[in-house]
């Protein structure tokens, strides 16, 4: 007895299972539905006229004229702050600078009764002792007087200890604690050729090196000295909608030297300088002083040596205020991307397209790919067109736009596309689980752009609104951040101003963690549901 | 009449969503105004903050819900092609937007009234513990308080207007994710855009208005001066949203085919 087994069916013809014939299936099915596709350049065109709207609404006056601000740029083209009090000497290529801090003081602006002063005017009535934590004193060796060359300093802090920077952007913490005439503190700067090293000590004998820096390009001769300098106080005392209003104005730090030592240096005497300080300084200052008197200096000085960041009162706009718009593209991307499913749920057309692709892993993955791509076009497009048309109008509305590197502006336009891309991936997802459209793109806005308002309206304490963004999907806005946060500038620098909590690239794999679990969960559904 | 509402009172009563969704205005709300509150800090007397405002927060959330259950009143009848039957039951479209209108209306305004309840209860709870006292001049949350009073309520009634501003605007667009995208993208992009745009002025202006910073004015206690619109102004912008976009929906409602 014989008993004849059915040939086992041949599988499905090579073309009909493959990816990517699903793949050009749902090209096929996007690219014939007019509604997305209009919808797809819908959102490019928001992105673009948001932002163009957003800068046209941004006239900037100094009591109604165009603002006149000098606006240094420093040796990596970045925006700095350069303004301080400099009693210096030239200095040959190879030499260094020893002296003892005695004591850092300083003036803190006084809030009287009515003083509600919003920060960025003019120099208080009243002064009372106190040193801002950034406030600072020590030794430099700078290129020259003009405001953002190149400089290293060893110096001493209101309540950072003592510090080497050089070139604005560059921190690095040494032995803590502020000098006081008891417990002095030793600094020296060592310069050999463009490096030049930096030395803190406890009694003038035993060293501990700070940090080297490299000053690519420095001149023969250079200036070296002392200097003193305080970043204005501000505090917010309520944030709205409205904006900010705050009590804050210029403050000033005094710091006393002693066992002032050159060598190396050409002949010269020793010169006052005030860096900045004048009308046209973007941040609050005052003139500084100098004092000696027998083997002691005192400098007093105002402003910061520092990168001139978002949020410490300047009148500088970021570059991603011109994506403003981009938001507007994300609503539209998600509705279209949640649509790309829940249309083939409505019409059962889901039934034909299991059918044809039985891996529904497959018909998923597929359905991604052409979302996140078509979305990540839109959004390059149309953020390649609002930067330079947005600060092209913000530009001509008189704001000043901080200076970033073009690396920093391809990441911007990248990161927005692939910012809309995951998003619509997410909604994608959500549209797959939930199988009810308005129901997915309700859930993406309110992961996404709510929690952004909620951040830039200050709805929540500082606090509560960092770790909001630092959870849900709008941390993903991270990746528009231009301007860094930099620790040594102690600004209220937040999501309206243009800084997130987390870095660009960790605030965008947050948002990419959302999206591969809404993925995982939409695959687990698909897989388990009937269609 | 009585017979469209009768019909749109079923239909609403018994699309499998509804309930849930009237759920999640309520939780939503309460949940998210209950963590505002637990965040919030009042460390000493003059901290500028308003603790009717912190207590509402959550209706930044609840009316996410709110314009889903609307937009779905109307929306979930064209995705099905029930649009059709109910246009030849009842072929006076305007009676029929405005039967939907009223028991949108009633079931929002049910929800809301749970929602504001839960979320003053929540603030009233947990407030005074965070600094929201009277040493600091503070008075308790309570409806006996007049604006407190007008806050509570005007919550409810600022859900209920973006409850018809979504009705309007899914009869207007009759695509749901359409609907909710459009309503949503008002909402919410205009506040930011106001926050972005440097120039006072028209920020100021920006936020008179834009639907949610003017209805949401009616939740201010303190500061009264300093707010774009006093609070019922604020909330006659929104009711006048609110009017355009049932306006915009009846007429379109009336001229189209379904």
């Amino acid at each position: 007895m014989t008993a004849t087994q059915a040939p086992p069916r041949t599988a499905a013809p090579a073309e009909h299972g493959s990816f990517a014939a699903t793949l050009r299936a749902e090209w096929t099915k996007f690219r014939t539905v007019r509604g997305w596709v209009i919808g797809l350049t819908v959102a490019a065109l928001v992105t673009v006229l948001v932002g163009l709207l957003s800068g046209a609404g941004s006239m900037s006056s100094c009591n109604g004229h165009p603002c006149h601000f000098l606006h240094p740029v420093g040796p990596g083209g970045e925006a700095v702050t350069d303004t301080f009090y400099f009693v210096h000497r030239p200095l040959a290529s190879h030499g260094s600078i020893t002296a003892r801090v005695t004591s850092l003081t300083g003036e803190l602006p006084t809030a009287t009764g009515s003083g509600r002063v919003r920060a960025g005017q003019g120099p208080q009535s009243g002064m009372h002792p106190g040193l801002e934590p950034w406030s600072k004193g020590g030794l430099i060796i700078k290129a020259n007087t003009t405001q953002g060359s190149a400089y290293a300093a060893v110096l001493v802090t209101g309540d950072h200890g003592a510090r080497m920077q050089y070139d604005y952007t560059q921190d690095i913490a040494g032995p803590p604690g502020r000098p006081a005439p008891a417990s002095p503190r030793w600094l020296r700067l060592t310069r050999a050729g463009d490096t030049i090293t930096g030395y803190a000590s406890a009694d003038g004998t035993h060293w501990t090196q700070v940090g080297i820096a490299t000053l690519p390009g420095l001149p023969a001769t250079v200036q070296a000295g002392m200097f003193a300098t305080s970043p204005p106080y501000s505090v917010t005392t309520a944030q709205g909608l409205l904006g900010m209003s705050g009590t804050g104005g210029p403050t000033l730090a005094s710091a006393a030297l002693d066992h002032v030592s050159l060598h190396g240096t050409v002949p010269g005497a020793w010169t006052g300088t005030q860096l900045g300080a004048g009308r046209s300084d973007a941040s609050p200052a005052m003139p500084g002083r100098y004092h000696q008197a027998g083997g002691t200096f005192t400098v007093t000085g105002s402003g910061d040596i520092a990168p001139d960041a978002p949020g410490g009162g300047g009148p500088g706009q970021t570059l991603d205020h011109t994506l403003v718009g981009a938001l507007a593209g994300l609503i539209a991307v998600v509705v279209v991307a949640a649509m790309f499913i829940t249309a083939e749920y409505r019409h059962g057309l889901i039934r034909t397209t299991c059918a044809a692709s039985p891996r529904r892993g497959q018909v998923l993955a597929a359905k991604a790919i052409v979302i996140a791509a078509v979305s990540f076009a839109a959004g390059l497009a149309a953020a390649a067109v609002a930067i330079p048309l947005g600060s092209h109008v913000l530009r001509a509305n008189g704001n000043y736009l901080y200076p970033v590197s073009l690396l920093t502006e391809v990441r911007l336009v990248a990161g927005t596309a692939a910012m809309l891309a995951v998003a619509a991936v997410l909604a994608l997802a959500l549209g797959a689980m939930l199988r009810r459209s308005a129901i997915a793109v309700t859930l993406v806005i309110a992961a996404i752009i709510l929690p952004y308002l909620v951040a830039v309206t200050n709805v929540l304490p500082p606090g509560a609104g960092n770790w909001l963004m630092r959870l849900v999907p709008a941390a993903g806005f991270a990746i528009q951040q231009t301007i860094p946060n930099y620790p040594q500038v102690s600004n209220a620098c937040a999501v309206a101003q243009g800084c997130y909590p987390l870095a660009p690239w960790a605030g965008f794999a947050v948002l990419c963690a959302w999206a591969a679990a809404a993925l995982c969960g939409a695959l687990l559904l698909l897989r388990r549901r009937d269609a | 009449m009585s017979a469209a509402l009768h019909a749109e009172w079923t239909k609403l009563r018994t699309y499998p969503g509804t309930a849930w969704l009237l759920l999640a205005v309520v939780a939503v709300t309460v949940a998210v105004s209950a963590a505002a509150a637990a965040s919030a800090r009042c460390p000493a007397a003059g901290c500028g903050q308003d603790p009717s405002k912190i207590s509402f927060t959550g209706v930044d959330l609840g009316q996410a819900a709110v314009a889903i259950v609307a937009v779905l009143a109307v929306s979930a009848e064209y995705s099905t092609g029930m649009i059709r039957t109910t246009l030849a039951a009842m072929p006076g479209r305007i009676k029929l937007l405005a039967a939907k209108a009223a028991v949108v209306s009633v079931l929002i305004l049910a929800a809301g009234a749970l929602a504001a309840a839960g979320s003053l209860l929540t603030g009233w709870l947990i407030l005074p513990g965070h600094g929201f006292t009277r040493a600091h001049g503070f008075a308790p949350l309570t409806l006996a308080d007049g604006p407190v009073l007008r806050a509570t309520a005007g919550s409810v009634l600022y859900l209920a207007l973006i409850g018809l501003l979504s009705l309007g605007a899914a009869a207007a667009v009759r695509d749901s994710a359409v609907a909710i995208g459009l309503v949503l993208g008002v909402l919410y992009l205009l506040p930011i855009v106001a926050a972005v745009v440097s120039n006072a002025t028209v920020r100021r202006h920006l936020l008179q208005a834009a639907p949610m910073t003017a209805g949401l004015d009616i939740q201010a206690t303190t500061g009264l001066r300093s707010l774009p619109l006093s609070p019922w102004q604020g909330l006659a912008v929104l009711a006048a949203w609110a009017a355009g976009a049932l306006l915009a929906g009846g007429l379109l409602l009336r001229l189209r085919d379904a």
